[in-house]
């Protein structure tokens, strides 16, 4: 088999520097997460769509792009509204975050446990979940699960793909498409500047009814429970954002069926980097195995081939040595004929010579 | 000033001023991208599908040099070119749509995403693209006529074959896990946990078929081109060819019904998604999988190409399904995305500039003829 040692060694070397990157995407084992991490729970049941949570955030937001325990500031970070935050009509429309609003809070015409139609606004953010699909899927890790549970963004590696945006089973992030130069992803920081020092987020401080409650994620499903069960009848009997996906630190609780509020109630309790397992611990058996084995066919070819190439020349071998030695059969053949035909014809000179020279004798004593 | 001299010009005097617009006003000047739909015509065209129609270089070199099947050599140069320059437009139209271009380096030396399916196509396709520059340099070398480089450039040949399928087994495949993390977006009938074979099966599949197409516009385009025996034995690597797409086509159509059974999704084939999964699966695997075999049955060369031609835009038809148009199926019409015109004239002018430069080297350097000063053959 005739591989050089430059091309083996090559083959390995790479073999081995590549694997090593795969094989680090083990080592992202399902964790149970920090068990202090905070979170958020939001009783749809007490919100009425003032929207002065979406007008908190923007206030706290627009000159800051909050990415690290520090403030960082940016001035324009986020655009003004379109619509000022004062005017509640447009909680009818299906608006959702996007490249320049971290949240907003919808209404959802909805029937009610006993029947009537009544009205649930529902505020709608980044669920800061514990096992992200964007964190998993970023190829940069642009995304990070912070301790303190935040999903946090780093601008400064982002290269722009957008495959957290196609991941994400919210559909939360946005983008911003109309910037050339500096485009960012942009969702719901968790007010990371704030919750880094256990301080809620802006929109949770500013609510005036109370809708949402900061704390650590573990107490705020107990907290959740025990509404429950104190009032069985003003919520659905499920912890939205407990199971889903993982598990999620931004839960609610609602009044009505989660899926009339414009909740997807088909997402599973997967967390979503799971999904991926499976390929990914694919990579290191092909990146080693295939090398050898695809090594082995060409070496069956070569040796397919040399062994065509020796037959080949032994049926030429063959055929040549036959046809030389029925070229000297034939060749020994005619020899042995025209010797013969020598031979008789040296017979039939000398018989001729004897014969003429009888004839001679006898003319000579004739006379 | 030929026809297709004249045509490509005009796709040129468009595509440059919208080049312009993008970089300089950014997405949303020439995309109908959104936030909800992030990914459009250029990550479903230029990017899934032109990596799956470059496949062609893997498939063949891998034919020659390591199964030897030393029919198939006059055709190895030309579809290594055609994977070399189609994974080459694959980045350029990815720099397209990147929000950061310039970044693309990032997740081989900056920041490393190892959970990311992502982070491995990244790598890949660098990779790779420089073992396609390997397994082609040796006709730039002959073309220059450095003699000695391309001695070295030869030797490397079978190992950067090895390595091709390597990493094209591996990115063919992660390009279709990158749709595993979006259950809930794309159509079940196209979701499986599947996908990565699906996505690899069938690039050997588009390799196959690219190369009977290429090679059937080569002979037609260049014919003064090609050398005498190699134009003789068109047909016979045609044929040959078809041969080996038949057989892969009958396991890929075998393997999506398997897809089906596995996610019980029978009850889905008699809705409209159902309707269209259908004609992708019988119009676009299996039509071509009886024709393939019809015309390596009748020796028919004809049928041969024009089936090739139905294959690869099912191919192009099976990516755009999985990331664009079974993605997001569940929105109502009015949110769904549809690629604005500037995307599909610059997804034209890439393919142009692609066809430019495929003619630029095949009439300077020898990949349809064999150069006379380097008879001798790897």
């Amino acid at each position: 088999m005739s591989i050089s040692r430059r091309d083996f060694l090559r083959g390995a070397a790479t073999t081995g520097v590549v694997s090593l990157c795969g094989s680090n995407a083990l080592a992202s084992e399902t964790h149970t997460g920090n068990p202090d991490r905070y979170g958020v729970l939001v009783d749809l049941s007490l919100c009425s769509g003032c929207r002065t949570c979406e007008a908190a955030c923007y206030e706290e937001n627009k000159n800051r792009d909050t990415n690290r325990r520090t403030d960082n500031e940016h001035e324009g970070n986020l655009p003004p509204p379109r619509v000022p935050f004062d005017d509640l009509s447009v909680t009818a429309t299906r608006r959702r975050p996007s490249g320049g609003v971290y949240t907003v809070v919808n209404r959802y015409q909805a029937q009610g446990a006993t029947g009537q139609d009544r009205n649930v606004y529902r505020k709608l953010q980044c669920f800061h979940c514990d096992e992200p699909a964007c964190a998993s899927a970023c190829f940069v890790s642009a995304l990070t699960k912070t301790k303190e549970g935040a999903v946090v963004y780093n601008p400064n590696v982002c290269v722009g793909c957008r495959y957290c945006m196609t991941a994400c089973p919210f559909s939360i992030p946005g983008y911003e498409y109309d910037n050339p130069l500096t485009p960012r992803v942009k969702k719901c920081t968790f007010c990371y500047h704030r919750t880094s020092v256990g301080r809620p987020p802006a929109c949770v401080e500013a609510c005036p009814y109370g809708v949402m409650t900061f704390g650590k994620r573990s107490d705020l499903v107990r907290f959740a429970n025990e509404k429950i069960l104190a009032h069985p009848e003003r919520y659905v009997h499920q912890i939205y954002g407990e199971n889903e996906v993982g598990g999620t630190a931004w839960m609610y609780l609602s009044p009505v069926a989660f899926d009339q509020v414009g909740f997807r109630t088909d997402l599973g309790t997967t967390p979503y980097p799971e999904l991926t397992r499976g390929f990914l611990s694919i990579v290191p058996p092909v990146l080693v195995l295939w090398g050898p084995a695809l090594m082995g066919v060409y070496a069956f070819t070569q040796r397919k081939e040399k062994l065509a190439e020796r037959e080949k020349r032994d049926a030429v071998g063959t055929a040549v040595a036959s046809a030389v030695a029925a070229a000297e059969q034939k060749a020994a053949k005619q020899f042995e004929a025209a010797m013969k035909k020598a031979d008789k014809e040296r017979e039939l000179a000398v018989k001729k010579a004897v014969e003429e020279t009888k004839k001679a004798t006898a003319e000579q004593e004739a006379k | 000033m030929t026809p297709f001299n004249v045509v490509a010009a005009a796709i040129l005097a468009v595509g440059i001023p919208i080049t312009f617009i993008r970089f300089t006003q950014g997405l949303a000047s020439a995309t109908n991208l959104s936030d909800r739909t992030p990914w459009g015509f250029w990550i479903g065209f230029d990017v899934m599908s032109g990596v799956a129609l470059a496949a062609g270089g893997y498939v063949t070199a891998s034919a020659v040099y390591l199964f030897g099947m030393k029919k198939f050599h006059g055709v190895v140069r030309p579809a290594i070119l055609t994977g070399f320059l189609g994974y080459f437009l694959v980045v350029v139209g990815l720099c397209y749509d990147l929000g950061r271009p310039w970044r693309l380096p990032y997740p081989m030396v900056v920041s490393f995403g190892v959970t990311s399916v992502l982070f491995l196509v990244g790598w890949h396709v660098a990779l790779y693209l420089t073992t396609q520059f390997v397994e082609f340099s040796p006709a730039i070398f002959e073309w220059l006529g450095w003699k000695e480089v391309r001695r070295v450039a030869s030797m490397l040949t079978v190992g950067a074959t090895v390595f091709g399928v390597i990493l094209s087994t591996l990115h063919q495949s992660a390009l279709g896990a990158l749709f595993l993390l979006a259950p809930a977006k794309v159509h079940p009938l196209w979701y499986s946990p599947y996908i990565p074979i699906f996505f690899f099966v069938s690039s050997i599949i588009a390799g196959l078929s690219m190369v009977i197409f290429e090679s059937s516009l080569s002979h037609r385009v260049f014919a003064d081109q090609i050398d005498p025996e190699h134009a003789g034995e068109h047909d016979e690597i045609t044929l040959g060819l078809a041969k080996g797409a038949a057989v892969v086509l009958y396991g890929y159509f075998a393997f999506k019904v398997i897809g089906i059974a596995h996610g019980n999704d029978w009850n889905l084939l008699n809705t409209g998604y159902g309707h269209w999964f259908l004609a992708e699966i019988l119009g676009f695997i299996l039509l071509p999988c009886i024709l393939f075999t019809t015309a390596v049955r009748q020796q028919n060369a004809t049928l041969a190409r024009w089936t090739a031609l139905l294959t690869v835009v099912g191919i192009v038809l099976n990516r755009l399904n999985v990331s664009v148009i079974a993605f997001n199926w569940q929105l109502p019409a009015e949110e769904r995305y549809f690629p604005s015109w500037m995307e599909i004239a610059v997804s034209v002018f890439i393919v142009t500039v692609g066809l430019l430069t495929f003619r630029w080297i095949v009439e300077r350097m020898p990949v349809l003829w064999e150069h006379p000063d380097f008879k001798d053959v790897q």
